[in-house]
């Protein structure tokens, strides 16, 4: 299994991930990368309604939010956190990524997209980037997995 | 059967199983079918409605739902039946999110209704009298079919027909 190097907060704390998606399935898989990612999961939600509660509950640094969900969608969720934390960080995930979604998802306020299936590669890089100008994020390895005790 | 609407089908199931299971596929058998579709394994029926209609079936043994679940989460999982009905729904999403993202991308609209999962013995409501391709995608995990229906919406068709034509 790939190693990658842990994401952390500028004040070295684990950066703090709510992952949203219907699918139970899916939310495992994110959190297990999250997990090699060295992050730590501040909630789930399995629509767009309870992430809009998990958000405002939890606080997160970073919001992973699938598009097509019952209740309400990814992107009128992401509009409706954004409104009221303009700085929140959305990256979508969805399998659905025609341009015309993508488009409404970054005019609504997400920082970015990602396909599904996520490949853990794609999905560390992509949040790489969107943690890069979060001034609580390092955005950027410090250290990997196991090397700080050495 | 329009074969312009079924390839994206074929080409995103082959493109999901290979990117998520980390392997090569092969498609197998293609064959067509007009009888009620009669399921091999666990199902799940995703409803498409817009320009272009019809359904497409994700049928999957659940001991191959199993080894698929376990290759996704990178380790051995028990067998469970939400476990399997999970798997297959979200190789469902992924297949159909991605042949959605193609036919958008060529100019078509369309609702894609989430899916429904079958585990009974009856056959599937709404297969019946519907000509469909049905193809086998042999994986490492074992066989994965699709069972794909899709036609232009003809009142659309009309619709647009009808407009003239400008100069």
């Amino acid at each position: 299994m790939a190693q990658f190097a842990p994401l952390l907060r500028k004040d070295q704390r684990p950066v703090r991930y709510l992952v949203v998606d219907d699918s139970v399935f899916a939310r495992k898989n994110i959190m297990k990368m999250i997990e090699m990612f060295g992050g730590e999961i501040a909630g789930e939600a399995g629509d767009g309604l309870t992430a809009i509660a998990e958000f405002n509950r939890t606080k997160p640094d970073i919001v992973l939010m699938d598009i097509t969900m019952p209740q309400m969608e990814g992107i009128e969720a992401v509009e409706r956190i954004v409104r009221q934390h303009a700085d929140a960080r959305i990256v979508m995930v969805s399998s659905v990524g025609y341009q015309e979604n993508i488009l409404a998802a970054l005019q609504k306020g997400a920082k970015h997209f990602v396909q599904k299936p996520v490949k853990p590669e794609v999905l560390y890089e992509i949040l790489r980037y969107v943690l890069g100008d979060d001034p609580n994020a390092a955005g950027a390895p410090v250290a990997l997995a196991g090397e700080r005790e050495a | 059967m329009r074969m312009e609407l079924i390839q994206p089908f074929i080409n995103a199931a082959d493109a999901v199983f290979a990117e998520a299971l980390q392997a090569a596929t092969r498609i197998g058998d293609l064959s067509m079918d007009e009888d009620t579709y009669r399921r091999k394994g666990v199902a799940a029926l995703i409803a498409i409605k817009g320009d272009i209609e019809g359904r497409v079936i994700l049928d999957l043994a659940p001991d191959v739902a199993m080894r698929v679940a376990s290759q996704l989460a990178g380790a051995e999982l028990p067998e469970s039946e939400q476990t399997i009905r999970e798997t297959v729904c979200e190789l469902a999403n992924m297949v159909i999110g991605n042949s959605v993202t193609l036919l958008n991308d060529q100019g078509f609209r369309f609702k894609v209704l989430p899916p429904e999962i079958h585990m009974s013995e009856a056959g599937l409501a709404g297969s019946v009298d519907t000509e469909a391709m049905v193809l086998c995608i042999e994986t490492p995990c074992g066989e994965i079919y699709l069972n794909i229906a899709m036609h232009y919406l003809h009142r659309r068709r009309r619709e647009q027909a009808s407009v003239p034509a400008l100069d």
